[in-house]
């Protein structure tokens, strides 16, 4: 353990350098109660993006057009026209007819089994799978059938779930509006602590200046403490923020619904969640540095 | 010129202090310590003696003149290289400035830690200090829990711990009784023999002719009296 310029905080001697009874004041927590908003912001970040991912996946995977039209001859025609189309138009993956058959066996609750035997006109369905990346292949295919047949219908399921999707989508990035000015807060508070920590000790940093102490082995006391506290806090908000996920997990579970049932935290986004303490320390400890450096840096 | 002043610890060109905007505290400081001596500084209170003191242990930068310190300007000196000079010089504070919530043997360890001495070669340092200050039994306590003169021992000891190159003191008997006062100026003696220059500043000039081969300097309303011309030109030691 030979004796490098900063060696001396590492050292449990050192750390009495600043007394035991460390004025703490308010400020771990005020970082329990940041940490506890920002890890609730983050997880509803976190469900809210996975689940507008996946519905937006749902949404632009397929569409299926009806062409209900009592004349079957110009029925098929305009049906044969749109497959032909559809399938030109980039982005589209798959474009299948249901075959009269299918559609039978379909509508067969309905109309019971001699479907075949009246004349009732059965729509002709295309179903038509997009590609992952679709662009604006949708938009194509609906101009597309429009234009072919003013009888086409598009069933789609995103013209009324693409608003909710872009809720979602945007309450996402309040959410992370919201962390970032949590932790910005965070930061300003760790500032005004090693401020204050500062005013505090003001004597014995004089001494320690005196006696040759570098900015960085005052820094280091200081930011030890104070990313101490910053972990304490964090880690109490994280403790609390997750039994609240948990318990409305539970809820959202209960409720059964479908649409919610994609709201959910896989393993990887609690990691995330638990990474943000150590990720709060580390900026507090930054922010702590910097605003001790700068100070000490004010003297000869 | 830079040969006349290789034997020098500090030099002082034309320094001035001025505090705010007032009159000068000190004016037109020409003076230089050797190596290895041993000076009073002497004047009556509010003479500057402490302001200069200060300057000496780059608390405070003067607003004119040049001060050299071991052969380098120490006004231009750049900010981050000043712990290492600092380190080279020890100093008794007037107020003492001990740490109140680190024990006796904690505050005299102080230097030691800064200089990233491994903990393994402070104690025996630090006790040996202490038994030299008298202050053995005191090893634990904590500076409000001393009298005056025991912190001053612990601010002595403090100071020279780390064998600095110079040692500045302030008043340093200032707070002990006579006897007490005769120990650590004998301490000072056996120092400066080590080779650390001691400058020590006092307005009681009974203290002076107890340290026969100590030179003495006189501070009067910022001024530095210098009739022999000694401190321009100081003898070497030896
Ligand atoms: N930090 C300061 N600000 C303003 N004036 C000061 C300061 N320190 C000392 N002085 C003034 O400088 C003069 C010399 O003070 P000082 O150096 O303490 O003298 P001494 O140590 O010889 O008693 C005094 O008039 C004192 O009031
Ligand atoms: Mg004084």
């Amino acid at each position: 353990m030979a004796g490098g310029h900063d060696q001396w905080v590492s050292g449990r001697a050192a750390r009495r350098l600043l007394p035991e009874g460390w004025p703490s004041g308010p400020m771990p927590w005020v970082i329990a109660i940041m940490m506890f908003l920002m890890v609730l912001a983050a997880a509803a970040g976190l469900a809210l993006g996975l689940a507008a991912n996946s519905l937006d996946r749902s949404l632009t995977a397929q569409v299926t057009i009806q062409i209900v039209d009592a004349n079957q001859a110009r029925r098929d025609a305009a049906a044969a026209r749109i497959i032909a189309g559809a399938k030109a138009v980039p982005g589209v993956a798959r474009v299948d007819r249901v075959s009269d058959a299918a559609m039978t066996e379909l509508l067969r609750p309905w109309l019971g089994g001699g479907l075949a035997d009246t004349d009732l006109p059965v729509p002709a369905m295309i179903d038509i799978a997009f590609a992952p990346a679709p662009g604006n292949a949708p938009a194509a295919v609906r101009a597309l059938a429009m234009r072919i047949s003013p009888a086409a219908r598009i069933d789609d399921h995103a013209q009324w779930l693409r608003p909710l999707a872009g809720l979602m989508g945007s309450l996402r990035w309040l959410a992370g509006v919201l962390v970032l000015m949590m932790a910005a807060a965070a930061a300003f508070t760790v500032v005004l602590a090693a401020r204050a920590a500062l005013n505090t000790h003001r004597s014995t940093i004089e001494v320690l200046h005196l006696l040759g102490s570098t900015d960085g082995q005052i820094a280091s006391l200081f930011q030890r403490r104070i990313a101490l506290d910053a972990l304490t806090g964090g880690m109490v908000g994280l403790l609390l923020a997750s039994l609240v996920i948990v318990t409305v997990g539970e809820r959202i579970v209960a409720v059964g619904s479908d649409l919610l049932g994609t709201i959910g935290l896989p393993v990887a986004a609690w990691g995330l969640l638990a990474l943000l303490p150590i990720a709060g320390t580390v900026l507090a400890m930054f922010a702590a540095r910097m605003t001790i450096l700068a100070s000490l840096r004010r003297r000869l | 010129m830079v040969s006349a002043d290789a034997g020098n610890i500090v030099q002082f060109d034309n320094v001035g202090l001025r505090y705010g905007s007032g009159v000068e505290t000190l004016s037109d400081l020409n003076f230089s310590l050797a190596a290895g001596a041993f000076y009073f500084l002497t004047g009556p209170s509010g003479a500057g003696k402490s302001s200069l003191l200060r300057l000496i242990y780059l608390a405070q930068r003067p607003s004119r003149g040049v001060i050299r310190m071991f052969g380098e300007d120490v006004v231009t000196l750049p900010r981050q290289r000043m712990p290492g000079f600092r380190r080279r010089i020890g100093v008794v504070f007037q107020d003492f400035r001990l740490v109140p919530h680190l024990s006796a043997y904690e505050n005299i360890a102080l230097p030691l830690r800064v200089n990233g001495v491994a903990e393994a070669d402070i104690d025996q340092p630090v006790r040996e200090m202490l038994e030299w200050v008298g202050l053995s039994g005191r090893a634990n306590a904590k500076p409000p829990t001393l009298s005056g003169g025991e912190q001053q021992r612990v601010a002595i000891a403090r100071a020279v711990i780390g064998r600095p190159e110079i040692l500045v003191a302030d008043e340093p008997t200032g707070n002990v009784d006579p006897e007490m006062a005769e120990r650590l100026l004998y301490l000072f003696e056996a120092l400066n023999k080590l080779g650390t220059t001691i400058l020590v500043a006092t307005h009681d000039l009974h203290l002076v002719p107890r340290v026969p081969s100590a030179q003495l300097m006189r501070l009067d309303k910022g001024h530095i009296a210098d009739p022999t011309g000694m401190l321009r030109y100081p003898p070497r030691r030896g």
